[in-house]
């Protein structure tokens, strides 16, 4: 039986600082007692001499100085791991939610993980197809990826996550994902979505859910990615599956952070957001992966809000020097009607030149989206001089890319939220748009894919191809 | 050696312990925490309390526990064995602690950078009774089919041979004993070198030689020299590890030392399966053969990252002194620098801009200025290079960060990657307008020796034309492209095609990767040719629209894709440019 402490010195915000203890280490559990019996959970931040600092996850309102009991556990947080997790709820800290039993554990792991080494990660190049051809066609998605998508308040990022998670498979394998989902101080109804979703489609079977709503304990954010990686990990890495892990909403995880650090009184990083931000995010993001000689992988898009749609927040910021690309949604084509609102030009998925092509999805795919991109971009421009000199002003070959950006946002951006489009759907849709151009103006194509796919101005029947 | 007191931890948080009763422990040396034997390194001495940033996580250490001195600075081991490696920060060989403790690194994992087993074959280059000093070439091991490591003596010592062995030695048996006047010292092939003191040479030379990259845009338009420094600032996703994983693999460097600091492990995977399959384009072996890795990545402890580079740049001059050109690729410099400013923060020091430590620029410029091309020590004269390129990732990829600014002030090429190249998906997405390169002048001389007496004067040449479409295109969207004369209408035409068929260049594409230097002026020449007509068809009047459609436009775009042992092609597409104005003019 570890010693009982009452010892509390001060309280500021989440922190409690404790005095006169003794064997206390770094990084440690510590169970915290109420007065009125209720029971948390904590961590050691900092350790000197015989003073402990100490974050308590569910917050520290009703605690008080002379009666609160402290206990260090001499382990560190952790997680119970069986295959008992698919289909449960938990809380963000991985109690369980729904009313169903403790999980049994096979074993329990420490929610920190330890770094994966860079010599034992195999690298991702299998496709993942998600029917939305918005990514599959020009953002790629690889088995493996960190690819987080960037939004802003009120836009459908939810539904185009739920949408993903009905609808990833790996071609040909049939195989399809356990998906680990992380919500961090979203609202009900968000949860409620996803929870609704996940019941009908019978996902929920093969899916754990961490749920920390946005009345729930700001601090237990910190803990939920971590815990659902564990699950994640487990899953992948000791029984082989294929798992998505979806975490949302990443801003309130990182705000947790703040707070954490304003109580610490640290010298505050870009606009007020710690200094160690980056490898706080990259501790969690870089569990995503492959291991050589292993089946499972873990693929992992987290989601997350801007503040005012800013991409150079130090959140979105940051994330991006994390992940292997991004999808931006856009507020405009979200205006527009047009869903998913995917912003095309600025998002990118890094690990696409390895996931596509022939015996991945098809030979054509890269010159075809190469040349997609750059002619959309191009209409792009001409929209923009339109705006200042009037249609009048282009020239005649910017007229087509003109109506090239409006066909290509409505047809094939745009598609319905229970829309399925297999991968060949989405080329052959491309090839159908590119159709407006004469074959001259397709530069980033190849002579030989031009050949096989375009003729005409109609792609050829698919004998031919 | 007296055996250190050991101290006791009396404060953890996070990568910082604080110890007490190390009084006679040395600044930056390095120290063993706790039973786990966790690796660390005094960064403060305070009376007898040392301030210990510690390489491996801290988790359940707590106050009370010991910390044991070795008395020595954090060193690396250099000798037979580097190339091919992969080490973290601290020089520990990740693939041999994967076969020890498996798919996640564990703390406490010690194990030898060189192996201990390994025989190599020693082939002496010095006789009996020879005098030789620190720097001189013992001998050499073939380390790979295309690295002759040679064995050097260390710096600073010097005698007469009485010794040397030939046949295979590991690289702690000795190989030499020479007489210093120290007394009889016996050599091995391992030498071992703190990272944090830079190792010597004899003087340094003014950069003459291009390091030559097969980038265009680099070569040609912002050159980097053997022995030279450039950093590569910008925003998220906009093309910095693509483009030092292309100068790992294309630079004409000997060695390539790449230091993965706080960035992904894919990336570093990448590397690891690309490489062994790629060929050297000059000596046509695999490109690991001359590479050694450096792998601390984003989710490995912070305080190694802070060591990574200085552990990189130390095998990197190792190199050097064997008279070899190395080029060091650093991304990114900028999670090294919030490696310092995290341990600062810890040290509670006084901040500086965006809470950085105000000793920032001084590391940085330490850093940098142990590239240089040198005359390297020993009896005769040997010439070595070291070239850095550090990228940089600057919050919002904006340049006033302090990163950005201090690295500036101490290199000599900045390529300036910009998110609005990136998004119309223009790669490399070097801004030809913002970019600068110190170099071009001293290496004029060599390239119009080595390549073609007018290379500098076309490289002026298209750079005018770009700087010109930046104007016109102002002017274009203030009031139509139908405002502009012909001739303009021409050099928005010709600066399209520098863009697009020159400096655009897809990493990803077999053949466009790599750009000889020779192909690079093949290439700009064409387009230039194809501007000279283009204003002589102008002048005899044929109109611009005709000149903007031509048909040859095709084949000059896809030029790029002309293989290096073709190059005998670009006349006939020059010749072909003839023709199709020819016939225009004749219409005309
Ligand atoms: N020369 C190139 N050719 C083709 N594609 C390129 C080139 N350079 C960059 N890219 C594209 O841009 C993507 C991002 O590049 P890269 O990973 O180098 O960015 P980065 O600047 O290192 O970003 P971060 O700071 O997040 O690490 C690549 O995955 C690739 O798709
Ligand atoms: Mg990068």
């Amino acid at each position: 039986m570890q010693k009982e402490y009452r010892t509390i010195a001060s309280i500021v915000g989440p922190l409690l600082f404790v005095e006169g203890v003794e064997g206390v280490k770094y990084g440690e559990l510590v169970g915290v007692e109420l007065p009125s019996g209720e029971k948390r959970r904590g961590q050691v931040l900092e350790v000197e001499r015989d003073k402990a600092l100490v974050q308590v996850f569910e917050g520290t309102t009703g605690i008080d100085i002379p009666e609160t009991k402290i206990r260090f556990l001499a382990k560190g947080l952790e997680l119970p791991l069986s295959m008992d997790l698919l289909g449960r709820v938990f809380s963000g800290l991985g109690e369980p939610k729904d009313g169903g039993p403790r999980i049994l554990p096979e074993r329990w792991a420490d929610i920190n993980g330890a770094p994966i080494n860079p010599y034992a990660r195999n690298y991702p190049n299998e496709f993942i197809q998600t029917g939305i051809s918005a990514i599959d066609g020009l953002n790629t998605l690889v088995r493996g990826q960190k690819l987080p998508i960037f939004s802003g308040s009120g836009l459908p990022h939810n539904r185009l996550a739920a949408q993903i998670g009905r609808q990833a498979e790996v071609l040909g394998t049939g195989e399809t994902f356990a998906v680990v989902f992380a919500a961090m101080g979203i609202t009900f109804e968000e949860a409620q979505f996803f929870i609704e979703d996940f019941r009908r489609t019978g996902a929920i079977e093969r899916a754990v859910l961490f749920i920390n709503l946005a009345h729930e304990p700001t601090i237990e954010r910190i803990a939920t990615p971590r815990v659902a990686f564990t699950a994640a990990e487990y899953l992948a890495f000791a029984k082989g599956m294929h798992v998505l892990v979806i975490a949302t909403d990443m801003t309130n995880y990182c705000e947790a952070l703040r707070e954490v650090a304003a109580a610490r009184r640290e010298i505050p990083g870009r606009r007020g957001y710690p200094g160690y931000l980056y490898t706080d995010l990259a501790s969690i993001y870089e569990r995503a992966g492959r291991l050589k000689g292993k089946k499972g992988s873990i693929t992992f898009i987290p989601i997350l809000t801007m503040p005012e749609d800013d991409k150079t927040h130090p959140i979105p910021d940051l994330t991006g020097y994390i992940t292997e690309g991004q999808i931006i949604l856009s507020r405009v084509l979200h205006r527009k009607k047009i869903y998913p609102p995917v912003d095309v030009l600025p998002s990118l998925s890094r690990l696409k030149d390895k996931g596509i092509g022939e015996g991945k999805t098809r030979d054509d795919h890269a010159d075809l989206f190469n040349q997609l991109f750059a002619a959309y971009a191009r209409g792009k421009e001409a929209q923009e001089l339109a705006v200042i000199l009037g249609e009048g002003a282009l020239s005649e070959m910017d007229r087509i890319y003109f109506r090239f950006a409006e066909v290509f946002e409505r047809r094939y951006v745009s598609q319905e939220e229970f829309e399925n489009r297999s991968i060949e759907k989405t080329l052959d849709l491309g090839w159908e748009l590119l159709a407006l151009f004469p074959r001259s103006e397709l530069k980033r194509v190849r002579e030989v894919i031009l050949d096989k796919y375009f003729e005409n101005g109609v792609r050829k029947s698919k004998e031919t191809a | 050696m007296e055996k250190l007191k050991e101290g006791r931890i009396v404060k953890v948080s996070g990568p910082l312990v604080v110890a007490e009763g190390m009084a006679g422990a040395k600044m930056y040396d390095v120290v063993r925490v706790s039973e786990m034997n966790l690796i660390g390194e005094i960064i403060r001495l305070e009376r007898d309390m040392a301030s210990i940033q510690v390489y491996e996580e801290t988790g359940g250490i707590g106050p009370g526990e010991p910390v044991y001195p070795t008395g020595a600075p954090l060193s690396v081991e250099l000798g037979p064995g580097l190339i091919e490696s992969i080490y973290d920060g601290i020089q520990r060989p990740l693939n041999l602690i994967r076969d020890a403790v498996g798919d996640n690194i564990s703390r406490g994992v010690s194990l030898p950078a060189l192996s201990r087993e390994k025989r190599w074959k020693f082939t002496p280059l010095r006789k009996v009774g020879e005098l030789v000093k620190g720097g001189d070439h013992l001998g050499e091991v073939e380390e790979t089919s295309i690295l002759l490591h040679k064995i050097l003596l260390p710096p600073g010592m010097e005698g007469r041979i009485i010794e040397i062995k030939e046949g295979e030695f590991t690289v702690t048996d000795p190989i030499v004993r020479v007489e210093t006047k120290e007394g009889i010292v016996e050599v091995p092939m391992m030498q071992i070198w703190p990272v944090r003191k830079l190792r010597p040479y004899r003087e340094k030379l003014s950069p003459l030689i291009p390091l030559s990259t097969g980038q265009r845009v680099i070569d040609t338009f912002f050159p980097i020299s053997k022995g030279g420094t450039a950093c590569v600032p910008g925003p998220f996703g906009s093309g910095k590890t693509v483009v030092q994983h292309q100068l790992a693999k294309w630079s004409d460097a000997d060695v390539i030392v790449y230091i993965g600091c706080g960035e992904r492990g894919n990336e570093m995977t990448d590397v690891l399966m690309e490489f062994p399959q790629l060929k050297d384009p000059r000596s046509d072996e695999p490109l690991s053969k001359r590479t050694v890795l450096i792998a601390n990545t984003s989710n490995m402890p912070v305080a190694a990252r802070e060591a990574s580079v200085y552990t990189g740049i130390t095998i990197a001059e190792y190199f050097r002194d064997m008279g070899y050109s190395v080029a060091v690729m650093a991304d990114s410099t900028s999670r090294w620098a919030e490696a310092m400013r995290e341990i600062s923060g810890r040290l509670e020091e006084m901040p500086g801009e965006e809470g950085y430590p105000a000793y920032l620029g001084a590391r940085i410029a330490a850093f940098y200025e142990r590239a240089g091309r040198v005359t390297c020590l020993g009896s005769d004269t040997k010439e070595g290079a070291l070239s850095v390129i550090g990228a940089v990732s600057p919050p919002g990829g904006d340049l006033s960060d302090p990163v950005v600014q201090a690295t500036l002030r101490v290199v000599k090429v900045f390529w300036s990657l910009e998110d609005r190249l990136a998004y119309r998906r223009h790669f490399p997405a070097i801004s030809w307008l913002n970019s600068y390169s110190l170099y071009v002048e001293n290496l004029e001389e060599y390239l119009k020796k080595e390549v073609a007496e007018d290379f500098p004067d076309l490289r002026g040449e298209a750079m005018r034309l770009l700087e010109g479409e930046a104007e016109l295109e102002e002017i274009v969207r203030l009031v139509g492209i139908d405002s502009l004369s012909t001739s303009d209408r021409l050099i928005l035409e010709v600066a399209r095609s520098i863009r697009e068929d020159f400096l655009h260049q897809n990493a990803f594409h077999d053949e466009d990767t790599y750009t000889s230097l020779k192909k690079q002026y093949r290439i700009l020449k064409l387009i230039l040719h194809f501007y000279e007509r283009g204003k002589d068809g102008l002048k005899r009047g044929v109109p611009i629209q005709k000149i903007e459609e031509i048909s040859v436009k095709g084949q000059i775009a896809r030029a790029k894709y002309i293989p290096e042992d073709e190059l005998e092609k670009f006349a006939e597409i020059e010749g072909e440019i003839d023709k199709e104005m020819g016939n225009l003019m004749a219409k005309g």
